[in-house]
């Protein structure tokens, strides 16, 4: 097959670069990276985090939804290097010790999830929402996860799953983990 | 006795665990080591002749290795593929550029960015020629020629006509009511969250692997023999975890065909991952139907017949995904819940400067199209007849003593009750009551409506006599093999892509051989395992590798009822098969257990019989599955803003046997929220000179939480008669029956002042306009 002439791949540098040093689910990871790497890009091929996704490139979609520093962020839209030092949760990181959290338990409970693609920025916006509101009505889970889409499920049994880990969190076995 | 996992239990689902994890495997996360990346230069004209592309800068850029060009693969006689409908698509062009957004050349580098930085650096010299974006303008005289590679200079494709043309003139001139109204059906996108994307790669011994996003793998590997000349058993297609599909992943897109010659030309792995704005831009499109429908009833509303006429716009080649016989789809499902005498369906296909359009949005080939018609129209006749459209529709349901029934454009349906569907419908919403509040909120000025969709769907494709694509017939496939202690593997030739086949198969099977379908490991989408089947699409798994499940089960189970005879020394005649295992008849203390059998197959058979317990069977469909339900809408419209508010929506689906009522339901509410998404928000619009409006989800608006009512789902129950365990298939339903339901509905709040129709998307801005146009605000 005739194709086009090629070229040889890193003849020169691109940049610049800087080490980013982060917590991850607990543990301290760190990589070179361009500085103008994306954070959503760093978990994914730098850390080999690959639960967390990628839907869009205007920062509608929320499926690269993670927490940094407690809060919910859309990690498309921030650079890694501004992650530095900080303290970032994935969803790799909601199971501990081999036990679901309860966000897991209740979109497995309550089917609010199809075809998985934007469950793990769903959950983590609202593991985010029960920490600030640990008991919020159907209104309040409607407008916290109205920057997550999802196209299969309709949401009504994302919002019975919100509920179910919320009610999880508050009762005598939950113990109100975070 | 019921088996743990059996057919009507709502087990929680098994893929699940891997999900909720962030354990899923999908296309993006395949990493192969010295994987290269592919980014595609794009033409910012919708259509234009190429004067030069100059490669230059671009090699320069760090970390590009390689820049591909139509002319690179024309040498190669690449630059071309066909399409599943006998046409023809550019991988890159050559000549001209045919729609904005447009594959131009690829760039290959080390990583994502330098793709990026690569793409940026191609100059390419446009001159920019005359757009058509209108299909109407397209088929007038003098409009410039798109397709001058085409023996026909014209801009249509094809004509495709089916019913009583002479019939239908002659009922409707002699029918006392006739109501035409023209519908409009925009073009949208399926967006599935997951964009498309591949990972294509050579072994050493000249094998092609490609992990690529697509609905129907085997079908994919067959067009990749044919196309490329590679031998078929040197291609491996996997599809892995599917991040959504809803039709969007079922053609073949040039990104994927460069991916391939990337990786053989640079004898890396090479990945390719659209975004998001290349998604929405350059992918396959649904609908865009400019639909004129008349209908005729009798002065005391008997329906007589039906006549469409639909100008289908296909953007600049034929790349939809239908059946190869029917360039419509199965849009001649247009006559609906209704037994009309005489009906006639034309389309015209047409050629304009868009994207190749055609695919399904969540719908098995145009049925939304041809439901949205109908329940609308039906809708409109009501009206003019001064009917209570409930009390029209179930005057003139087709009856369930009249199943199966043989529609005028041809079709036979398995199984209906229209009328009770309906009436639980209104039973749910109390829809006297509802009638009651909206003429007492009229006569306040305030403004409600009830709309009503009661449709009839044909999935299941199909019956090979009528239905193949690319000449490969409409089969589907599953293979079982059970193992020495009783547990099973089994294989599909479908592909799930959220749709939950890992659980829903695996419950067939556990109905079916006796064995917790826990036990029952299920697995899809790898054409190395995978026997042979066409795909998931058109809510076709379930009619048909999920028959193909029961039928190789029932093979399975003749063979363990000889080897079950053997062990418990009776002929096979004396035994049956009862709470899921053999037992000698009338003796229930002499049984043996699949898991018995099983063992036995592989350690103490029959003399004369072949050891092990397998089986593999291609279902092909006697005929399609007609789901049907019947949806009522309740919508409160701000007088002030426009806005449209579902206050309540009731769906009353009936798909035959329900395997996982969980799973039903959760495919429903999916179904009913892309059933809102067309009729209330999203729209693909391009101005006069073909540029996209509206190419990225800043733009293009899919439903949030927020927007989304909270749907209320009944069900009724009627089988299939032909199907092994009587299932109909529900993925689309909804989709397919809510947007006439929710228009209906907005109709219905502004009849009075003589609205009768309202194109979809309705947003705020449109009604907000009729009511000031009829000084209502």
């Amino acid at each position: 097959m005739v194709l086009t002439e090629m070229t040889s791949a890193g003849d020169e540098e691109t940049g610049p670069f800087m080490n980013v040093h982060v917590t991850v689910n607990g543990a301290p990871r760190s990589a070179t990276v361009e500085t103008r790497t994306l954070l959503v890009h760093f978990l994914r091929e730098n850390l080999s985090l690959t639960g967390t996704h990628i839907g869009c490139d205007t920062t509608n979609c929320g499926a690269c939804t993670i927490l940094l520093d407690g809060k919910a962020v859309k990690s498309c839209t921030i650079l890694a290097v501004q992650a530095d030092g900080r303290e970032l949760r994935t969803v790799e990181g909601l199971e501990t010790d081999g036990k679901l959290h309860p966000i897991q338990e209740g979109f497995i409970e309550e089917h609010g999830l199809q075809c998985g693609f934007c469950t793990p920025g769903m959950m983590m916006c609202s593991v985010a929402l029960l920490q600030k509101n640990p008991h919020p009505t159907e209104e309040q889970i409607r407008r916290a996860i109205s920057g997550n889409l999802c196209r299969c499920t309709g949401y009504v049994n994302i919002v019975k799953a919100i509920q179910h880990a919320a009610n999880k969190m508050a009762g005598p076995s939950g113990g109100g983990r975070p | 006795m019921t088996v743990h996992g059996g057919v009507g239990q709502s087990i929680k689902r098994k893929e699940d665990a891997r999900f909720v994890r962030g354990k899923g495997n999908y296309v993006d996360d395949v990493k192969l080591p010295g994987m290269l990346y592919l980014d595609i230069v794009r033409s910012p004209y919708a259509h234009a002749r190429i004067r030069s592309i100059n490669i230059e800068k671009a090699l320069k850029v760090p970390g590009v290795l390689a820049v591909i060009r139509g002319k690179d693969l024309e040498a190669a006689n690449l630059a071309w593929m066909p399409t599943l409908m006998s046409d023809k698509q550019m991988v890159l062009p050559v000549e001209r550029v045919m729609y904005q957004s447009q594959e131009v050349a690829a760039v290959v580098a080390d990583s994502r960015y330098a793709a990026a930085d690569g793409v940026v650096a191609v100059e390419v010299d446009y001159e920019p020629l005359p757009v058509v974006v209108d299909p109407m303008k397209a088929l007038e005289p003098g409009a410039p020629i798109l397709r001058p590679d085409r023996k026909e200079q014209t801009n249509r494709i094809w004509h495709w006509e089916v019913g009583d043309r002479e019939g239908t003139d002659k009922a409707l001139k002699e029918s006392d009511v006739v109501v035409k109204e023209n519908l409009y059906i925009p073009r949208i996108h399926v967006s599935s969250i997951e964009t498309c994307g591949c990972v294509a790669s050579f072994d050493a011994m000249g094998k092609l692997t490609v992990w690529m996003t697509t609905q129907a793998p085997h079908a994919i590997r067959t067009v990749f023999a044919l196309v490329a000349g590679l031998p078929e058993q040197k291609i491996r297609i996997i599809s892995p975890d599917i991040g959504g599909g809803f039709g969007g992943k079922v053609p073949v897109y040039p990104g994927y065909v460069l991916a391939v010659v990337a990786a053989l030309k640079t004898g890396h792995p090479v990945k390719w991952i659209e975004d998001r704005s290349e998604n929405i831009q350059a992918d396959s499109f649904a609908r865009d139907y400019h639909i004129s429908a008349e209908i005729g009833a009798t002065r005391d509303g008997k329906l007589t017949a039906l006549r469409v006429k639909t100008i289908a716009d296909h953007g600049y080649t034929d790349a939809a995904a239908n059946p190869s016989k029917f360039p419509a789809g199965l849009f001649h499902i247009v006559t609906g819940s209704y037994p009309f005498e005489k009906a006639h369906v034309e389309v015209d296909g047409v050629y304009t400067n868009k994207p190749p359009g055609g695919i399904a949005y969540r719908c098995s080939f145009r049925v939304t199209e041809a439901a949205f018609t109908i329940e609308r129209i039906v809708d409109s006749l009501a009206r003019k007849l001064g009917m209570d459209p409930a009390e029209f529709r179930m005057k003139n349901f087709i009856p369930p003593e009249a199943f199966p029934f043989k529609s005028a454009l041809g079709w036979e349906y398995d199984s209906g009750n229209y009328q009770g569907a309906l009436r639980k419908a209104m039973d749910i919403v109390d829809y006297d009551a509802l009638r009651k509040e909206q003429a007492e909120k009229r006569k306040r000025g305030e403004l409600m409506g009830i709309g009503i969709s009661s449709f009839t769907e044909i999935v299941g494709a199909g019956p090979s006599h009528t239905f193949d694509i690319l000449g490969l017939k409409m089969f589907d496939s599953c293979e079982i093999r059970i193992h020495p202690t009783g547990k099973a593997i089994a294989r599909f030739g479908t592909k799930s892509q959220g749709q939950g086949h890992e659980t829903t198969y695996a419950q067939i099977l556990a109905e079916e051989l006796g064995i917790s379908s826990e036990d029952i490991a299920i697995e899809e989408g790898d054409t190395d395992t995978a026997p042979y089947g066409l795909g998931t699409y058109a809510s076709r798994s379930t009619p048909t590798a999920g028959a193909a499940a029961s039928i190789a089960a029932r093979k399975i189970r003749d063979k363990a009822q000889k080897i079950a005879a053997h062990l418990l020394e009776v002929s096979p005649d004396d035994l049956e098969w009862k709470d899921h295992k053999f037992q000698v008849k009338g003796v229930p203390d002499k049984a043996k257990t699949m898991a018995e059998i099983a063992f036995a197959a592989y350690t103490n058979h029959p003399p004369g019989m072949e050891a092990g317990l397998e089986a593999v069977d291609y279902y092909d469909p006697p005929n399609l599955t007609y789901p049907f339900g019947s949806y009522i809408c309740v919508v409160d419209i701000d007088k002030e803003t426009g806005e449209v508010k579902i206050r309540r929506f009731v769906a009353v689906d009936d798909c035959g046997t329900i395997i996982n009522p969980m799973i039903v339901e959760g495919q429903i509410h999916g179904g009913l929220t892309m059933g809102l998404a067309p009729a209330l928000l999203e729209e693909i619009h391009y101005d006069e000179n073909g540029n996209m409006l509206g190419g990225s989800f800043m733009d293009y608006l899919l439903p949030t939480a927020v927007e989304t009512p909270k749907w209320e789902t009944a069900k009724t129950t009627t089988p299939s008669p032909h199907h092994p365990i009587g299932a109909k298939g529900v993925g689309e339903s909804a989709t397919v029956g809510a947007p006439a339901a929710i228009v209906n509905a907005v109709v219905d709040a502004l009849a009075h002042l003589g609205v009768t129709h309202i194109d979809i998307p309705i947003t705020p801005w449109k009604v907000w306009k009729i009511l000031h146009e009829k000084r209502a605000a």
